[in-house]
């Protein structure tokens, strides 16, 4: 039989904000444990919440940018349950009016087509502790930190029909939070969780299959191992005539497998309720305004204005507007009155290159933007040439100065003076008279013996379309 | 020293007739001999309110003290104070040392006051009177074989036994007023939202709400003017102006318009505190005030509607008692379930259980709209209710309680007949109006609380209507006979 | 709505309360009257009518995105019932 694989992704992004949701108290990753959770976080008898700002600004940012619609009420609402990383045995989260309503983004996928995945909604609530499940006396260490700290829940509708579409959603999401400055991004530390409602039915049925929730992936890679492993698990379980179960499964990424959380098979009554300790929010045309200024240019756009503005190819554009501190850095490079072809290419290849070979971060790239820059303009002005150019960049990395220094320091000059070249010529074809015949005889591959003779005695520094001029003229006679 | 008001107190003050160190060390006295019969104080600082008192008397010399500075009043035991047992009345508070102060008490330490304890409270503040406290039941002074009222009965109590000048308590069903009403005191639960509810334990958020209890209505004014204004870390707190509460007390009541709901006159009132009601508002027609009956249609369903929105909320709001951070934790638990299940199971009382089953039960699948949607829309209806109402009248008043103190006992066995104590007062909770309880004629020696609730934001008005009656009557100057 | 004895129970779960085996037939009974109190409710016609959730209407107020509270941890935990290099211990957490 076909099968056909249906997904739709809730992923929690923690905003980038200073203090938490409803405290004062700091999200900085890291800390000592319970040093950064206040007595609000800690649920202390007699506190309440209060609503930071950021994370209404920062979810409306997102709504905007997945065109979604934005209400003009949004009310809070209590999600009760217990558990040891949920001081008040309730999350304060969002179930009727979230924040974010229905919206859309459309992918790029493999082939090269465009699909739409609709965004069902995103709400804000606010993110748990953690349980340390290192021996304690048989105990589990609690640490809430993490309480508190602001999350906005984006969850997609079942649109996918592939693991690839269903990374390429998640990718997109994870550029677009990160281009808008709401979220880290770094999912290594949980700033960026995904969660995969898997289903399976056979190819041409409407109804849906009974879908699993995968939880515990914290990279785009285990995202698609979890869904490839649990694919076929439920064709092997279809297959064979069983049922799929409903229920929650953890990715374990050391076996490559999923399994059933015991702990959440119980069936959940969440009991939502309005928070009576918060009021409707309500988002004044006025605040709405003030994100859309907020807003920064969104990759699609930039995509779209690099291809346009400096005659990209879309392959290049695409690979630029990545991230948003790289497209910024290109932006620098061609500031400096750079070809934005080349600047392109020396971002996209030599940079990348170089800082993916040193596993650095372009945050830390040895070579700035000016750095570069400088470089691009004496290889435009032939003071170097291109093959140089790369001995220059090296030195640069490496701190010897801006690229003119370090043409200095080096000799590396091109020489273009014709009468120079002339006469290093003249030499060659003086000790060379066999080889001279030879090309007059027609062997023209022999050009290439030439040119290598006179970078030979030039360092290579010999402006190479000036050599070949004056060579061809010289041996054709 | 006893038998005088704030007002006069604080002239004692002023005018050096008597310290606070002695004013405390007078009624530290009193709590020391009386209270074992009374049981009005879970707790009492009296290291501490010597201390507050000394430093109360250097700026009384100074001169820089206000109208509170230097008084001694008790904190209900639901407010947090920091360093010191914050039990709610419960087990599972018992080892509770507040690390904060909420935002009640941060203000009242700052108008000056010295606080000489905490006061015994059902637990939880879920109770109408007193019986459901961890610490005990607490005596009405007036007859010790009967009930203070509740939920804040040691406040009522400490107050009418003048075992201190004032007190805090909390109302989120009539827990200021039934309770002031049963010990012949003032008590006033403003409009919600009027005070912080930072650091008062929640019952049920949308309803709770702070407020003075003292020996009369120029009291309550002043204790108001301190524990009133926004707070930046209640979300629910009304930024809304705070005016002069004494500056009012004193206006004519001529042309005042007095709206009788009838409803609150039907059966189930008793006789004689429905004459000590009429009789008092012969009192107003006195003044030149006009009475008229209004119909507050839907009252008859304020209890059934507070029995699901207090209880729903309340269930959510004391989840956080799971013996993992602070609180009761029960004996070697053998798994997680076992923690949370015997450390709630043994920590929270009989009555407390009951209501976190019932919001439980309104708010689980399938019942959700059939109870708890239901009571958030009846709970409309009858603040429409009081919409339509002040748009005829200024005021309405009617009894705070349907009967004068019962027996201690007498209720505890069926929830329900003990509900519907609150029959009078449920509704300006709902509503989230100001109401106020003070003591009328009383009927066989036991006191008789006339209740007026007043508009949005009109705690002014109420104090106003309160004061001009108790200049004229006196029935707040009374003491239970054997505590004068 | 009467309750009996395994609704008291899933409740009782629900809201992770252990009752005395003896007493619950007691709640189901005292439950089931408070039930039959507020099903009084079911008269009140309530078509048309919003639920109401705050007494006053007001909006949230936001609050400005600093760090205000600072490290309180050992105040906060010296009134916890087990406590080990600052974290709060509880029974295993099972996942």
């Amino acid at each position: 039989m076909q099968w056909e694989t249906v997904i739709g992704l809730e992923i929690h992004t923690q905003l980038a904000s200073k203090s938490k949701i409803f405290s004062g108290a700091s999200i900085a990753y890291g800390a000592e444990p319970n040093s950064q959770a206040c007595i609000v976080d800690l649920g202390f008898p007699g506190v309440l919440p209060v609503l930071n700002e950021a994370a209404v600004d920062m979810a409306l940012m997102f709504g905007l940018a997945v065109d979604a619609q934005i209400g003009s009420r949004s009310v809070f609402a209590r999600k009760n349950y217990f558990y040891p990383d949920l001081p008040k045995g309730y999350q304060i989260s969002q179930f009727e009016l979230p924040i974010v309503g229905r919206g859309s983004l459309t992918v790029d996928l493999e082939d090269g087509q465009q699909k739409e995945i609709g965004i069902t909604r995103a709400h804000l609530e606010e993110d748990a502790g953690k349980s340390l499940h290192e021996d304690f006396h048989g105990m589990s260490g609690i640490d809430l930190n993490r309480a508190g700290t602001p999350l906005l829940e984006i969850v997609s509708e079942p649109d996918m029909r592939s693991i690839k579409e269903a990374v390429a959603y998640a990718r997109k999401i994870h550029q677009l939070v990160v281009y808008l400055g709401i979220c880290d991004g770094n999912m290594q530390e949980g700033s960026f969780r995904v969660d995969a409602n898997l289903s399976m039915r056979p190819k041409g049925q409407q109804e849906f299959g009974t879908r699993t929730e995968l939880k515990n992936i914290n990279s785009f890679r285990f995202l698609e191992r979890a869904m490839n492993f649990e694919r076929e698990r439920q064709i092997d379980l279809l297959e064979s005539g069983k049922a799929v179960v409903q229920e929650t499964r953890l990715y374990d990424a050391d076996r490559d497998e999923t399994r059933s959380m015991r702990s959440k098979e119980e069936a959940n009554d969440y009991r939502y309720f309005p928070d009576p300790d918060l009021l409707p929010v309500e988002i004044t045309e006025q605040r709405l305004a003030q994100a859309k200024e907020r807003m920064p240019e969104l990759p699609d756009q930039k995509k779209a204005r690099f291809a346009s503005d400096y005659q990209l190819s879309d392959v290049d554009a695409t690979l630029l507007t990545q991230s948003r501190p790289q497209a910024d850095y290109y932006e620098q490079v061609v500031a400096t009155g750079a070809d934005p072809k080349i600047a392109a290419n020396w971002v996209t290849v030599e940079l990348a290159g170089a800082l993916n070979k040193a596993g650095l971060e372009l945050s830390d790239s040895p070579v700035s933007a000016e750095h570069l820059g400088g470089l691009l303009k004496r290889i435009a002005d032939s003071t170097i040439s291109g093959k140089l150019a790369k001995q220059v960049f090296e030195a640069i990395w490496q701190g010897e100065g801006d690229a003119d220094t370090v043409i200095e320091a080096k000799g590396l000059k091109q020489i273009t003076d014709t009468g120079q070249i002339e006469s290093i010529i003249d030499e060659i074809i003086a000790a060379n008279p066999k080889q001279v015949e030879q090309f007059q005889a027609g062997k023209d591959k022999l050009l290439g013996f030439f040119v290598g003779q006179v970078m030979k005695q030039t360092q290579g520094k010999a402006n190479p379309g000036q050599v070949n001029q004056i060579l061809l003229k010289k041996l054709k006679g | 020293m006893h038998k005088k008001t704030i007002v006069e107190l604080a002239a004692g003050l002023k005018a050096r007739e008597f310290s606070s160190v002695e004013l405390t060390g007078h009624f530290l006295e009193r709590i020391e001999r009386l209270d074992g019969n009374i049981n009005a104080f879970i707790t009492t600082t009296a290291e501490q309110a010597l201390a507050e008192a000394a430093a109360a008397d250097e700026k009384l010399k100074a001169g820089d003290a206000g109208p509170l500075t230097g008084i001694p009043i008790v904190q209900k035991d639901i407010f947090c104070t920091q360093g010191v047992k914050t039990s709610c009345g419960s087990r599972m508070l018992d080892n509770f040392i507040s690390p904060y102060d909420a935002t009640v008490v941060t203000k009242l330490k700052q108008a000056g006051v010295v606080t000489l304890g905490k006061a015994n409270m059902d637990e939880f503040a879920m109770g109408s009177s007193n019986e459901t406290s961890f610490y005990g039941n607490v005596h009405n002074p007036w007859d010790r074989e009967r009930v203070p009222g509740g939920s804040s009965g040691g406040s009522a109590a400490a107050v009418a036994a003048r075992m201190a000048a004032a007190a805090t308590g909390t109302d989120t069903g009539g827990s200021i007023r039934q309770p002031a009403a049963l010990c012949g005191i003032t008590g006033l639960k403003p409009t919600y939202g009027r005070i912080s509810r930072f650091g008062m334990i929640a019952f049920a958020s949308s309803l709770d709400q702070a407020g003075p209890m003292t020996a009369s209505a120029e009291d309550a004014a002043l204790m108001l003017q301190a524990m009133a204004g926004f707070d930046p870390r209640d979300s629910t707190s009304a930024d809304h102006p705070v005016p002069d509460y004494s500056a009012t007390l004193g206006d004519s009541l001529a042309g005042l318009k007095i709206g009788l709901p009838k409803e609150y006159f039907e059966e189930g009132l008793d006789e004689g505190v429905r004459s000590s009601i009429e009789a008092a508002l012969e009192v107003y027609k006195g003044f030149g005030a006009e009475v008229v009956e209004i119909s507050l249609p839907n009252s008859a369903m304020a209890v059934p509607t507070y029995y699901v929105v207090a209880p729903a909320e309340c269930s959510s709001n004391l989840s956080r008692f799971d013996g993992a951070r602070f609180g009761y934790r029960c004996e070697d638990p053998k798994d997680l379930e076992d923690l949370y299940k015997r450390s709630r199971g043994e920590g929270f009382g009989a009555e407390v259980k009951r209501r976190i089953m019932i919001g439980t039960y309104a708010l689980s699948a399938g019942y959700y709209d059939a109870y708890y949607l239901k009571a958030q829309k009846t709970r409309h209806l009858i603040s429409d209710d009081f919409k339509q109402a002040f748009q005829q009248v200024d005021v309405i008043m009617g009894p705070a309680t349907p009967a004068p103190a019962f027996k201690l006992g007498e209720k505890t066995d069926d929830p329900v007949t003990m509900y519907l104590n609150d029959i009078y007062t449920i509704a300006a909770n709902l509503a989230g109006l100001p109401g106020l309880s003070m003591p009328v004629q009383p009927v066989n020696g036991l006191p008789v609380g006339l209740q007026l609730i007043g508009n949005y934001f009109a705690e002014a008005k109420l104090l106003n209507v309160a004061h001009k009656f108790q200049q004229e009557t006196g029935w707040h100057r009374l003491i239970p006979e054997g505590l004068d | 709505m009467s309750l009996d004895r395994s609704d008291v129970e899933k409740i009782a779960h629900l809201a992770r309360l252990a009752l005395d085996e003896n007493q619950v037939e007691g709640y189901a009974a005292e439950l089931s009257n408070i039930l039959a109190l507020v099903e009084q409710l079911e008269v009140a016609d309530t078509d048309n009518i919003e639920p109401m959730a705050h007494p006053l209407h007001m909006a949230q107020r936001l609050r400005e995105d600093q760090v205000t509270e600072p490290d309180r941890r050992d105040q906060n935990q010296a009134i916890a019932p087990l406590v080990e290099n600052g974290l709060y211990l509880v029974p295993k957490v099972i996942e």
